[in-house]
């Protein structure tokens, strides 16, 4: 067959070449652009290699930051995973109850990061805040501003509260998209819920558990908003995750070769994390056959 | 082995889905439920498993009542138009999956699924995951875990209709066999009045939610007791006209006229329904007291070997089934030919008043 040449078709590459250069490549080249100078101010740039890449390496605050985002995003996932599976599986299937729940579900997922932020500040202060004036009251130490444990709890409740949602409402259509002849097979033979749930539910909402999982690992891994308005950090260094370090790198110190560095780790980081995920979760379902 | 049904219906609120049903199927029997889509061939069946409960009427197995004991109970398997197997485990695991819940010993299990994998011939597929497997393993996969529970009642939801062809003609020749040696209740729902007279054993034909006949298929097919029935057990369906009965002549209209013998001589004259199937109109004449009638061709279709051809009798829309292909011409009057030994004649209710001669015959 003779190959038709026609150098047309790639015009109709171009757009999509334009929108990923100033969306993706350039933006990212002016972060490695950065990560490989340092300047002295003056606009006078030198060459500096991979100095800051094996700076960064070598620090111990960003081994620090990197291990709190490991724990943190973990817990996250630990939670915020079987708990809203635990919500989907318990909301209605049809009718106005359904409509209502799945609407009151997606009201956290519509507040903005720093509004939940300022909420939940307001919310934990032991002299104005309901939950914080409570504890206070009742007698539980709670003060997120001096507390390490205290501010933890504050961060990962906050994080529960605005994210668990996303997984419920994800877990929710998997299991609405099950027909209802699996679960009367299952009747039919006796199966108890659990069983239903081990070998049905579990093995048909892979797939959105599987998004559902990434999409909170990344989204946790690069949390800033909410514990920077909560915490800023604090107190001390506990709760100064990846991003926040960062920021304060970039932009408190204006270190930005380092900072640039940084970035990029962060983003190999995540891309490695979410990588293995997904290869680990496919093969998973391929070898589950779901 | 009977299961009875004593005045079964359901409804939800206002609406009735299934309106009393009297039905008693034995043991070691094919029950074909054949109706269209919604006729309430699946909610009977969840009535007959016991997946749900009846709005009134009693559910009587071996005589006795259960009509309260849940599916789970009850000794049922179902098999679905949908192929329902748990996707996490392999076949095996699968078709054990019953006897597992029963407490079998394992080389029970061992055996029994070896034995239902091999007249599924999934002998082989064992160690698969079910989407590992093409859809019409998939369905056998399923019902080898209907088979292997031996339940007394075997209920099969239009287990071919996700199938392609030549799959469905392959399983449709095998479930009869394959389930005559298991001496269950058989029952088997599906649209096509083709499958219900290939699986052959009983016939319960459903319409709006009423069984409208119940017996031994091709009597069924041959003798139904009302339009309905026969519109039902007929693709295409059965075509209809008007027709009067004067002496002992019947008129078909546009001149044309049967002698009226046999059982409708009896008959008091008036007007009357006359059915008759596609296939039993001719495009040319084959009987020397055939009648003639010329109605308007409006589409004809060519499957290959047939031709459908689409007609317009005096307001009365008519298909017919013709061997052979051919190029007729349309929105023209087609000379068509229908012999009096192939009309149903039925009364103004649609009760059927005498069986076409050809069929009471038979």
């Amino acid at each position: 067959m003779e190959k038709t040449v026609n150098q047309k078709a790639w015009f109709l590459v171009l757009p999509v070449l334009v929108l990923v250069a100033f969306s993706a490549v350039i933006p990212l080249m002016t972060v490695v652009n950065y990560s490989v100078q340092d300047t002295f101010g003056n606009n006078e740039f030198y060459w500096a290699g991979l100095e800051w890449f094996s700076e960064m390496l070598d620090s111990e605050r960003m081994w620090n930051a990197l291990s709190r985002q490991l724990v943190f995003s973990a817990i996250i996932l630990a939670i915020e995973v079987p708990l809203g599976i635990f919500v989907a599986l318990n909301m209605p299937k049809k009718g106005f109850w359904a409509s209502l729940c799945l609407v009151l579900m997606a009201l956290p997922l519509l507040v903005p990061w720093n509004v939940v932020g300022t909420i939940w500040q307001i919310f934990g202060r032991v002299d104005i805040g309901l939950l914080g004036y409570t504890l206070d009251k009742i007698g539980i130490p709670y003060n997120y501003t001096q507390d390490f444990f205290a501010a933890w709890a504050t961060v990962i409740i906050m994080d529960v509260w605005h994210w668990t949602s996303l997984v419920a409402l994800l877990a929710y259509a998997g299991l609405q998209s099950i027909p209802d002849a699996y679960y009367q097979a299952a009747k039919i033979d006796q199966a108890s819920r659990l069983a239903v749930f081990r070998f049905i539910e579990l093995p048909k909402m892979q797939g959105v558990l599987m998004i559902a999982i990434l999409l909170r690992f990344m989204d946790s891994f690069m949390i800033y908003t909410e514990p920077f308005v909560v915490t800023g950090g604090g107190p001390g260094n506990s709760t100064t995750f990846l991003s926040i370090d960062l920021v304060k790198m970039a932009l408190g110190q204006f270190d930005l070769g380092p900072a640039a560095a940084f970035s990029i780790m962060y983003f190999l980081v995540i891309l490695l994390i979410s990588w293995v995920f997904y290869t680990v979760m496919t093969n998973l379902e391929k070898r589950e056959g779901a | 082995m009977t299961l009875q049904l004593e005045g079964v219906s359901k409804g939800t609120g206002r609406e009735t889905h299934i309106h009393p049903i009297d039905l008693t199927l034995q043991g070691g029997t094919m029950n074909v439920l054949l109706g269209p889509t919604l006729s309430g061939k699946t909610t009977l069946m969840r009535l007959m498993a016991g997946l749900d409960r009846p709005t009134e009427g009693r559910v009587l197995w071996n005589g006795e009542d259960v009509t309260a004991v849940p599916v789970q109970k009850r000794n049922v398997a179902m098999v679905y138009q949908q192929f329902i197997n748990y996707p996490s485990i392999t076949v095996f695991e699968n078709i054990a999956s019953p006897l597992r819940l029963m407490g079998k010993s394992k080389s029970d299990i061992h055996t029994a699924v070896h034995e239902a994998a091999d007249m599924m011939k999934l002998g082989a597929m064992l160690d698969r995951k079910p989407l590992e497997l093409s859809g019409g393993q998939q369905q056998r996969c399923a019902l080898a875990r209907a088979l292997v529970k031996n339940a007394g009642l075997v209920l099969l939801d239009e287990p071919l209709a996700n199938l392609d062809y030549k799959l469905r003609e392959e399983l449709r020749a095998e479930i009869p066999r394959i389930f005559e040696k298991a001496g269950s209740i058989f029952v088997y729902a599906t649209t096509e009045p083709e499958e219900a007279l290939l699986l052959g054993g009983n016939t319960a034909t459903l319409w709006e939610g009423r069984v409208t006949q119940f017996g031994n298929t091709p009597t069924v097919y041959r003798k139904p007791v009302d339009a309905t029935t026969a519109r039902v057990f007929s693709d295409p369906p059965m075509n209809f006209l008007q027709v009067s009965k004067t002496g002992a002549k019947l008129m078909f209209g546009d001149g044309q006229s049967a002698s009226a013998s046999g059982s409708l001589a009896h008959l008091p004259d008036g007007r009357y329904m006359a059915g008759f199937r596609p296939n039993h109109l001719e495009v040319s004449r084959h009987a020397a007291d055939a009648m003639e009638f010329h109605p308007q061709l409006s589409v004809t279709e060519i499957t290959g070997s047939e031709t459908f051809i689409h007609l317009d009798h005096n307001g009365e829309r008519w298909v017919g089934l013709i061997h052979g292909v051919h190029n007729l011409p349309l929105d023209k009057p087609l000379p068509v030919y229908l012999d009096p030994a192939h009309v149903y004649i039925f009364d103004t209710d649609g009760g059927l008043v005498a069986p076409a001669s050809y069929a009471a015959a038979a």
